[in-house]
């Protein structure tokens, strides 16, 4: 069976604006995806050295802004509905399948390397610009919050100034 | 009024709410093709912009609906989330992401969706992100100092760069539509393509209209806030409005009588309202108006809202507001709070009263004189001893 071909791009930007928009409208709030992480990063951190978690000051300010438990927490709930949705949409379009995708130019090993290094800097800068791309960025567009759309240009900017070094992985 | 949490919409259903919105984000970010790293980069060598189609025009639709929502006040915007701005941590750390974007080829949002219908790759960028989160956390404090630089609170960036709403929401769909136009050039030109696309120049010169049409309508969308606000400042409109006054012996009277149905809304200052209030008042000020909180009391039932000041003219202010806002049963007190005092509060009969009337009202303004002082002082005392105070609805907290 062929893939489905993937959905008209402004009319999927129509729909998730709508989604984000009626996100706002309900919860007073907007997406995010990096910040499930970081409560996946906390909840861990404190169930293998809670003393840690005690006497460490991000762990601390985290505990400070969201007390109760790390998980039980809107993105968390958030993140696994993109599970559940993205699978069911796979599904019915047959997207799903097992497989390491790197471009024909490039190396599985280069490809594992590029993952592991880029999630890791993503993940880390997610932390300090307060977001990533849903949370900081289209989230921020939709209320038009100064720091989203400064870390939108940052984040498209920054990618476009590096992308010609690492070319080769791609293209 | 929006947002529907936690008033309409507990803190636990909201839970599942979010579940839902994830299952839609998920399966349209899945359709939109966001599921594959190769579709992704293509925004950062020219040959697939996909994203920025999706991107912006997600972007486009959620702010001009925020901004509708705002202005046909079905939203309240000062209890919806505004990323705060730290002008430095903004800057790099969306340099660094867009760095771990051309390097990872996902980014934490698509990543998860590619990782859902089986992309390894995907599942390699989701667990180092969980280390690139550790890793922040555990050197914190060496960051801590770029990490609170110059915040700017939660500023909306048309007043940042000075302009009004509108236009700002107008610009950006002006630079989107145009964004739209050349990536398509690109793309062409990149994938070695003539451009089929413009052969049905009519339907792409169609919906361009349409995206500037939905543009100018931003214009149509002033911040009601401002444009309201400036209406009321005219004093010619205000005094042109028709509005329903009552008078100092009526609203003295309902007090007395401890009418139920009467709801006081003070626009003094803080310290004012202190120093002394009326019974059962609330304090709120013309800003406030547009607010949840506010939207909540004047819509009690059967209640007569009527505001008090010291100057008649911001309580007509604030009716004509409330008006406009779709309120019902607002009045203003006649002289305001001044001449409250003087014929209620201080009472002094000005001579013998020459007819009937004016005996009965003596004798009732004589009398509040003496009683209305001894509720208010009770009312305050009441209120010390409960230690109750004014609570406001407070921003949603809301990011990453």
């Amino acid at each position: 069976m062929n893939e489905t071909k993937y959905m008209n791009p402004y009319l999927a930007g129509f729909f998730l604006g709508l989604i984000l928009l009626v996100t706002i409208f309900i919860t007073g709030r907007g997406l995010g995806a990096s910040g499930a992480v970081k409560s996946g990063v906390v909840a861990a951190v404190q169930v293998v050295t809670p003393a840690h978690t005690a006497d460490t000051k991000f762990y601390k300010e985290y505990s400070e802004e969201h007390p109760g438990n790390p998980l039980k927490n809107w993105l968390v709930f958030e993140i696994i509905g993109v599970v559940i949705g993205a699978f069911i949409s796979g599904l019915i379009s047959n997207r799903l399948k097992l497989e390491l995708e790197h471009s024909p130019k490039s190396t599985t090993k280069i490809r594992i390397a590029g993952a592991l290094v880029g999630g890791a800097l993503f993940g880390f800068g997610a932390q300090l610009g307060r977001g990533c791309t849903s949370g900081a960025a289209l989230s921020g567009m939709a209320v038009l919050s100064t720091g989203g759309l400064i870390t939108m240009m940052a984040i498209f900017g920054g990618a476009y100034a590096f992308a010609y070094f690492f070319r080769k992985m791609w293209i | 009024m929006g947002p529907l949490v936690p008033e309409v919409i507990g803190n636990e259903l909201n839970f599942i709410v979010a579940l839902f919105v994830g299952i839609a984000f998920g399966f349209i970010l899945e359709q939109a093709g966001f599921s594959t790293s190769k579709k992704l980069v293509g925004l950062f060598y020219g040959y697939d912009f996909t994203v920025l189609r999706v991107f912006f025009t997600a972007g486009l639709v959620a702010m001009i609906g925020v901004i509708a929502f705002d202005h046909w006040g079905l939203l309240d915007i000062s209890l919806v989330y505004i990323n705060p701005t730290f002008l430095w941590s903004a800057l790099v750390g969306g340099l660094i992401m867009g760095l771990g974007f051309v390097v990872g080829g996902f980014c934490p949002g698509t990543s998860v969706c590619a990782a859902a219908i089986g992309k390894i790759d995907a599942m390699i960028f989701v667990a180092a992100s969980f280390l690139g989160v550790f890793l922040f956390a555990e050197g914190y404090p060496l960051f801590e100092n770029l990490y609170k630089a110059a915040p700017w609170g939660n500023v909306r960036v048309f007043d940042s760069l000075g302009m009004s709403q509108s236009l700002f929401a107008f610009l950006l769909t002006v630079v989107a539509v145009g964004a739209f136009w050349a990536v398509t050039l690109i793309e062409n030109k990149v994938n070695g393509k003539s451009n089929p696309e413009f052969n049905s120049k009519p339907l792409y010169y169609g919906l361009t209209g349409l995206a500037l049409i939905i543009a100018l309508s931003a214009f149509a969308l002033p911040e009601r806030r401002q444009s309201l606000l400036s209406e009321v400042n005219d004093s010619r409109f205000v005094n042109g409005y028709a509005l329903e006054a009552m008078d100092c012996d009526e609203l003295a009277f309902d007090i007395m009588d401890k009418d139920k149905n009467l709801q006081i809304i003070d626009l003094r200052s803080q310290k004012d309202f202190n120093a002394l209030s009326l019974p059962n008042s609330t304090r709120i000020n013309l800003e406030n108006l547009f607010e949840k909180d506010a939207h909540k009391l004047l819509t009690i039932k059967h209640k007569k809202n009527v505001f008090i000041a010291d100057d008649e003219m911001l309580e007509k202010k604030a009716a004509v507001l409330a008006s406009e806002l779709g309120y019902s049963e607002i009045y203003y007190l006649k002289g305001g709070l001044k001449q409250f005092r003087n014929d209620i509060l201080n009472f002094q009969q000005p001579g013998t009263a020459s007819n009937q009337h004016e005996r009965d009202t003596y004798r009732f303004r004589t009398n509040a004189a003496q009683v209305l002082p001894m509720l208010i002082q009770e009312y305050k005392l009441k209120m010390t001893a409960s230690g109750s105070q004014q609570t406001k609805a407070k921003r949603v907290v809301g990011g990453c």
